[in-house]
């Protein structure tokens, strides 16, 4: 493994981090006072420090650092975590998923963006409120003697080669008058199982603390449980050590800095007048024959494999006083049982966390989809053989095929849900967006997100960002009003923008709800007008009118601004999703919002398809496009023009398209009496009936790329293998519909204006 | 593969003749994947003439194409004794129908000889030269120049 790919692994973990780094400050956002939370949301930024420092990313490290330290003091109450502090905090959260994207892809983040966010996160670990003043140039950096001490602070259980950068940062005044001459520090150390899980061992975290000064020690064995009630694994130990120092307080902590996680851990400074008198910091010698009573009294035979445990806690106990070694022996004794059920106790950590996850190649797995494709497949054609061979169906050959298109259904399910991921990724990208424009467009804006472990395939999520994102932009551009106009109509002037997602009949369905003003429909029907898109005295409904906003070249910002309003909008939102194979729909309530409903299918390797015939040819027609078939009678059938026909369904006049005559099956139009309709919902909303020869049936079919050894053939949108072993093309609806009406727009909004 | 080393090392080339009607053609062995028989192909709409259709090749779509029309010559009229060679063209793969696959050829640069002065555009820019073997005339094509990258541009 050369260093690259070390590298690679890094960034990987880095995005990790960062997404618990967000989401933990949102949790936090809300109201949550966790110190697990805030932990989190450390350890996210320590990590990617530590990893960087290993990588000599310095400008990430000096970026990490000063975060790191602003969260500190939050972690230690000594900053308490508002929403301006939590905004400069996502602020900074942003910034350095930039800089680890920056030190990835090579180029850089503005440095005017870090630097005022550094002064920014440095005044509020001053325990300034985030405020104009601190904009001001600091005086030069003074060489801050408490920095020094901590860059010289032991970091024993460092191994991933970070490198302290001693700072000249004055971010660590507000300790520095604590640190008078020769303070006393009362620690308590109460490690957790985990820590030993992890390997760690309390006697050197220990031996390490007898270095920062002069220390007094004592073992606290109360939570020592007899002996058959002992769990060989716990951890029962406890210290309560009196370091005197000249250092400060966080160089005493730097000493747990990797342990503080698993374990207890109180540093308070004792005055140094009182300490002696009110604390026993001596050597307390135990009464060890109390100790023995006890286990000998408890020494039973299935106890007996504890023993080892026992002799070395009562070690432990016994020699107090040289804490180094007889923590060792407690340590190593715990750490022999950790060993033994080492995998156990992985399963247990897992458990706790967010359950066990390999990482997999993309390749590998879409390889393993391909195939589970060419399975399924070829199982479709075993069975057709066998049937046709096979007149009476009753044999252990068909029993035996019938259970073997079970499993290979089950193994295609399976390997669709190993691509299959949650949505989060994607919506928390938003949330940065919501920030990020709303701070542009000065509006105070809230995204709460519901149902972000929905999970739907990796390519889906890959391109759902983007329309996804261009949604989010407008609805804080246009949706939501100024706060000012808010307070006016007797709202929250704080928005609110709500994504959801979940799972219904198959598809995944997102909606994205504002609690704006809603859609101005005089305003969008007159720009219609403006732009030709429909003629002045259209009367269209309601719906019609909010489904004019995905009208190509539709915009209804006034003034075109930075954020969203270049002409290219919804439009292009709808074919993405379009071409996903999904739906997208608007409703509206003047006064109270607009709500975005997506449908997307849940993965773009297999798709639910009719299997007609046009023509002597097999296609493929995606059931998602189809709203209805019927069987035209001849009295349904008008000519329209030259040679355009329409056909009446429900008193209402849809065009019919000859499929077989737009892919020049054949030359010329069939007769539609002797086909079936299908009434498909295209592009723009209009409805269309396309004309095929006869239905074959309804089947999921696997699809394929037409381009990767072809070329893109219009009409066709991929192509996929049936059960015969033969090609079939699957249909592209929209551009179907869209060579039968030439791409003009102005028929299309007429005629979705009648019907 | 050390075999073709030591050929190519030693000027020699391989290549596969293959019969269009009456006449014989070659190409680079190393273009070749696989040759099977002709099975019914999905016919594509838009495509041009020489353009069969696709086939499944255990789960690649395969687009087949009719080196007669492609040639310039008369549509092949498939039956079950044409045979598809599948070729590898850059990153693509194709299926070539040809009439019948006649011969292994190892030859070296001398044996080619440049194609002749003829008046045809199409010969031009596929013929990479002639061959003379056992008085027979083979012609070698170029797949590269037949197919190339951007096909939907010669389409």
């Amino acid at each position: 493994m050369d260093m690259n790919e070390i590298k690679e692994i890094f960034f990987q973990e880095c995005e990790e981090q960062l997404a618990e780094l967000e989401s933990g400050l949102l949790k936090l956002n809300d109201g949550d006072r966790d110190p697990e939370t805030v932990n989190a949301v450390f350890r996210a930024v320590h990590s990617i420090k530590g990893g960087a420092g290993a990588f000599g990313l310095d400008d990430l490290v000096a970026f990490a650092h000063v975060f790191e330290t602003t969260l500190d003091c939050v972690r230690s109450n000594k900053l308490e975590p508002g929403p301006e502090v939590l905004k400069v905090m996502l602020k900074s959260a942003d910034v350095l998923a930039d800089l680890v994207t920056a030190s990835r892809d090579g180029g850089g983040v503005e440095e005017s963006r870090t630097r005022t966010l550094v002064k920014e996160l440095e005044a509020l670990a001053h325990g300034e409120m985030p405020s104009a003043s601190h904009d001001a140039p600091k005086p030069a950096a003074k060489p801050a003697p408490a920095a020094a001490p901590k860059a010289e602070a032991p970091k024993p259980t460092d191994d991933s080669g970070f490198q302290p950068i001693p700072f000249t940062f004055d971010d660590f005044g507000g300790d520095e008058e604590t640190v008078i001459e020769g303070s006393t520090f009362e620690v308590t150390f109460k490690p957790r199982r985990d820590l030993y899980a992890k390997g760690n061992e309390a006697a050197l975290l220990l031996r390490d603390l007898s270095r920062v000064g002069e220390m007094s020690i004592n073992c606290d064995t109360s939570t020592l449980p007899a002996l058959d009630k002992m769990d060989p694994e716990g951890s029962y130990f406890g210290w309560t050590a009196s370091v005197k120092t000249t250092k400060s307080e966080e160089d005493v902590r730097a000493v747990f800095e990797f342990a503080e996680w698993d374990c207890d851990l109180e540093v308070k400074l004792q005055e140094a007048t009182s300490s002696d008198e009110e604390l026993p910091m001596i050597p307390v010698p135990f009464d060890l024959s109390a100790l023995d009573d006890a286990t000998d009294g408890n020494l039973t035979d299935e106890a007996k494999a504890s023993e080892d445990d026992a002799s070395a806690a009562v070690a432990a106990a016994e020699t107090a006083s040289s804490i180094a070694r007889a923590a060792g022996a407690a340590a190593r004794a715990e750490r022999k049982d950790t060993a033994a059920a080492a995998a156990q106790n992985n399963a247990a950590a897992s458990a706790a966390g967010a359950g066990q996850t390999i990482r997999v190649d993309l390749d590998r797995v879409d390889r393993l989809i391909n195939l589970v494709g060419e399975l399924v497949i070829n199982q479709a054609m075993l069975s057709q053989s066998v049937i046709e061979n096979d007149a009476t169906g009753t044999s252990a050959v068909n029993m035996g095929l019938e259970e073997l298109q079970q499993l290979t259904r089950e193994i295609q399910d399976s390997v669709m849900a190993i691509r299959a991921q949650p949505v989060k990724p994607v919506f928390q990208r938003m949330s940065r967006i919501v920030r990020e424009v709303a701070d542009m467009v000065g509006k105070s804006i809230r995204l709460v997100t519901e149902g972000e472990n929905t999970e739907v395939d990796k390519t889906v999520i890959d391109k759902l960002a983007e329309p996804l994102t261009h949604m989010i932009r407008n609805a804080v551009d246009h949706g939501i009003e100024t706060p000012e106009k808010r307070e006016a109509a007797g709202k929250d002037p704080e928005g609110t923008i709500k994504l959801t997602a979940k799972h219904r009949s198959g598809r995944i369905l997102i909606e994205l709800q504002d609690d704006g003003a809603g859609i101005n429909r005089e305003r969008v029907k007159q720009k219609a007008i403006d732009n030709d898109l429909i003629t002045a005295d259209a009367n269209l409904s309601d719906e019609e009118i909010d489904n004019l906003i995905f009208a190509p070249g539709f915009s209804t910002a006034d003034k075109i601004s930075d954020i969203s309003g270049r002409g290219v909008g919804m439009d292009v939102v709808k074919r993405s999703i379009q071409a996903l194979g999904g739906r997208i729909n608007i409703s509206s309530r003047p006064g109270l919002g607009s709500t975005f409903t997506m449908s997307l299918p849940l993965t773009l390797a297999v798709l639910d398809g009719m299997v007609v015939t046009v023509a002597g040819q097999t296609l493929v027609v995606p059931l998602t496009a189809i709203v209805e078939t019927l069987q035209p009678e001849a009295s349904s059938i008008h000519s329209f023009g030259a040679n355009q026909r329409l056909i009446s369904i429900r008193n209402s006049f849809c065009p019919l398209v000859d499929v077989g005559r737009i892919l020049n099956f054949r030359a010329t139009q069939a007769n539609p009496v002797e086909g079936v309709a299908l009434l498909v919902e295209s592009e723009g909303g209009g409805q269309r009936a396309l004309m095929v020869d006869a239905i074959q049936g309804q089947r999921q079919v696997v699809i394929k790329s037409l381009e990767a050894n072809y070329t893109h053939v219009p009409g066709i949108a991929a192509a996929t293998i049936l059960g015969d072993g033969r090609v079939a093309l699957i249909l592209d609806v929209d551009a179907v519909v869209a060579a039968s009406r030439g791409q003009s727009l102005r028929a299309e909004m007429s005629l979705a204006a009648t019907g | 593969m050390s075999y073709a080393v030591k050929t190519l090392s030693q000027g020699n080339r391989e290549l596969i003749a293959f019969r269009i009607g009456d006449q014989e053609f070659c190409v680079n062995i190393m273009y070749v994947r696989e040759i099977r028989g002709w099975t019914q192909a999905t016919p594509m709409p838009h495509a041009p003439a020489y353009m069969m259709g696709v086939i499944n090749l255990r789960g690649v779509v395969l687009p087949i194409v009719d080196l007669a029309a492609r040639l310039g010559m008369r549509v092949a009229d498939p039956t079950a004794r044409h045979v598809i060679i599948v070729a590898q063209v850059g990153s693509r793969l194709v299926g070539l129908l040809v009439e019948a696959v006649s011969d292994i050829l190892t030859i070296t640069e001398e044996n080619i000889q440049p194609v002749p002065e003829i008046s045809s555009d199409l010969e031009k820019q596929y013929a990479r030269g002639i061959l003379a073997i056992e008085k027979r005339m083979i012609c070698l094509i170029e797949l590269d120049a037949l197919f190339p990258e951007k096909e939907s541009e010669a389409a």
